[in-house]
């Protein structure tokens, strides 16, 4: 076999950060699939005006639910795109061989999903605000709500997807799996922005987002693992 | 009853390098594919497992990678069960099953540069002359989804030169591969093993190498 000086077994940050670049690099060659959430999102939220009342007391009462609502379900419609392909073409397989821990490896492909389906929600969050008369305190606490909140929910989603990957039509299930996990971030991101818009304190919603999202980011990851070793097998 | 021929085991098993398996039974809808299937495999050895369709090579192939789990009995590298050994194993194991993992949006070659990420990379040979080893010369930068089916497991089976794994495990190599690729395969695995290298393959096809020679072990139905 070949002398140490000739191979070289990558680090654990490198094979991380390869995935990740590789993660990026697809969803930019889908550059329409990427829109998907971000569109079902705005169209969702600018249906609501249109729906109920342009009256901007009504609005104004809603939008928290609205907009975060509309951003779990589109959180949520984007899950199916997490692991399908890799799955289909046998890239998974490649990933859980590796010598590297999957748990980490996972890790990578989550935070590229987030990058690419969750930012782009956070960022387009106060024009949707704006839009439903949001008041202005508010609007610093719905966007940091859903920078705590949405990443929670890829992680949580990612779980429900690696479990239901090797089903056919997993649509359905994942949805029950996953929404009553989902039901916390939603309780405590809509509250907090409308307490916020209330002109109260708010810190303790944002305690108690923060706390889900280390959890999620310590345990997800080997849930995720475990999870896509079942689908394999 | 399924009966395979068990490979004669040389030596005492100890903790050099070797694969063995211990009494495999791969159970799929209360049918037994195989049961009781005892091999040893040590450094120069090719193996090939054959047998009709749906004999369970497949799943066998997946259990002795560890991503499918034995209904009973174990696999054990250096005398250590597979799935206590992940890292270790996963290490020294190359695999190119049916469904061979080339992405279709990326270039050939950023295939092969996330396999060398994801294993142990070989640093004496670039992804671009195994490519060209490969008959893929001037389709580098080209998406595989552009590829034909046995370009794109030409893609795949690069895979093998630019990391280095002492135990190949290939499913079905020679699918969609012309005559040429068969004979430029048939010497990569005669190199590999010369070098003190293990491959598993299953194919229907006799396999002939310069070097060494191929057990063949018969799943029956």
């Amino acid at each position: 076999m070949y002398s140490s000086e000739t191979v070289r077994q990558h680090t654990l940050g490198a094979a991380f950060f390869a995935l990740f670049r590789r993660d990026l690099t697809l969803a930019f060659r889908h550059r329409a699939e990427m829109a998907n959430p971000l569109l079902f999102f705005v169209i969702v939220v600018t249906l609501f005006p249109m729906g109920i009342t342009p009256e901007t007391k009504i609005l104004e009462t809603i939008a928290p639910g609205v907009i975060w609502v509309a951003a779990l379900l589109a959180a949520m419609l984007s899950l199916d795109t997490l692991f399908r392909s890799d799955f289909d073409d046998g890239a998974l397989e490649q990933i859980l061989l590796s010598p590297h821990p999957a748990a980490v490896l996972v890790l990578a492909k989550v935070l590229a999903h987030w990058l690419v389906t969750g930012l782009p929600l956070i960022l387009v969050a106060p024009l949707l605000g704006v839009l439903l008369a949001l008041p202005a305190d508010a609007m610093w606490v719905l966007v940091a709500t859903l920078a705590l909140g949405t990443p929670v929910l890829s992680l949580v989603g990612a779980i429900g997807t690696a479990l239901t990957v090797g089903l056919r039509r997993g649509g359905v299930l994942l949805s029950l799996l996953v929404l009553p996990l989902y039901i916390p971030v939603l309780i405590f991101g809509a509250n907090a922005v409308g307490t916020a818009a209330d002109g109260l304190p708010v810190i303790g919603q944002l305690y108690f987002l923060g706390a889900l999202l280390v959890l999620s980011l310590t345990l997800a990851p080997l849930a995720i693992g475990a999870a896509l070793r079942i689908s394999l097998s | 009853m399924p009966n395979p021929e068990p490979v004669p085991s040389s030596g005492a098993e100890t903790d050099a390098v070797a694969l063995t398996a211990h009494g495999l039974a791969c159970i799929r809808d209360d049918f037994t594919l195989f049961s009781g299937l005892d091999f040893r495999i040590v450094p120069g050895d090719v193996v090939q497992f054959d047998g009709p369709n749906g004999c369970g090579k497949t799943s066998l192939l997946r259990i002795i990678c560890g991503l499918g789990l034995p209904d009973e009995g174990e696999v054990r590298w250096c005398g250590q069960n597979i799935s206590q050994a992940r890292a270790e194993y996963s290490s020294e194991l190359s695999y190119v099953g049916h469904n061979h993992g080339v992405k279709d949006e990326l270039t050939p070659l950023e295939n092969l540069h996330m396999a060398q990420s994801l294993g142990r990379a070989r640093l004496d040979i670039e992804p671009a002359v195994a490519l060209q080893k490969f008959g893929l010369a001037g389709l580098e930068d080209v998406p595989a989804r552009k590829l034909s089916a046995g370009q794109k497991r030409r893609v795949a089976l690069s895979r093998l030169l630019v990391t280095e794994a002492r135990l190949w495990i290939l499913d079905e190599p020679f699918t969609a591969i012309d005559k040429q690729g068969v004979r430029d395969i048939e010497a990569l695995l005669a190199e590999h093993v010369s070098r003190g290298g293990m491959v598993i393959l299953t194919s229907h096809h006799p396999v002939s190498l310069d070097f060494g020679h191929v057990k063949c072990i018969h799943l029956k139905p």
